[in-house]
């Protein structure tokens, strides 16, 4: 019987293609806020206001924190499970770290749902 | 079953060829990327919330610290995902044998450094 140690999906495989569906997320939205700062040649508030009120941008954001939470939820395993010897002390680093990015999903939604 | 091989996990003895570098930096730019984006996130969202906040943080970036604080952000940012973008492409069976993993990984360092300069060079 072999052990199931997996981070976010229910096998390795799962795992592995997650990171890379959610990079593949996180890549278009970096290239679109990336974009937006390219073709403005000086950012004003009201002009990042009607930005983030855009519904397209929106969504974007919330699926790329969604992406965000599956993602470095994986990449933290990956890291601590090499890193970290103690069982106690790695469930613990993995708990904080990931209701820090809970927070994280939390705090980027309510940001742009009030905008 | 007992394997007798010689192993040699000393890394100050290993020496580190294009790939292992950037390997070791795309998983050092992810752990920063955890902490980056809470520092964006509040950026955005005060940014965000009024006119005030957004000159406070107009007014942050000013300044030194903050600024590098941004650039650091931006930096390992655009480092995990060109060598994230390097690993898909490994991933579709490309650049795998030693001495091209080893191009795409300078290429990839490369290109890295010459977006940070741009990126500083916007920021300052």
């Amino acid at each position: 019987m072999v052990n199931v140690v997996t981070s976010a999906g229910q096998n390795g495989v799962h795992d592995f293609i997650l990171v890379r569906a959610s990079a593949i997320i996180l890549v278009a939205y970096t290239l679109m806020v990336a974009g937006f700062f390219i073709i403005s040649p000086s950012v004003t508030h009201d002009l990042w206001q009607s930005f983030f009120a855009n519904m397209i941008v929106k969504v974007a954001t919330i699926m790329a924190l969604l992406a965000l939470l599956v993602h470095a939820k994986i990449g933290v395993w990956q890291v601590l499970s090499d890193y970290v010897k103690s069982a106690l002390l790695r469930a613990s680093l993995q708990f904080i770290f990931s209701v820090t990015l809970l927070v994280y999903l939390v705090f980027g939604f309510l940001t742009v749902w009030s905008v | 079953m007992k394997k007798q091989r010689p192993v040699n996990i000393d890394l100050t003895t290993i020496k580190m060829h294009p790939a292992a570098n950037a390997s070791i930096l795309h998983r050092v730019s992810g752990v920063i990327m955890v902490f980056a984006i809470g520092i964006l996130l509040y950026t955005l969202s005060t940014s965000l919330t009024s006119a005030e906040g957004f000159a406070q943080i107009q007014g942050y970036l000013d300044g030194i610290f903050f600024k590098f604080i941004i650039f650091g952000c931006l930096s390992a940012l655009t480092y995990h995902l060109l060598a994230g973008v390097r690993h898909l492409m490994m991933d579709l069976g490309f650049f795998e044998e030693l001495s091209s993993g080893n191009t795409t990984a300078k290429l990839t360092i490369i290109l890295w450094l010459v977006i940070s300069v741009v990126i500083g060079v916007w920021l300052w």
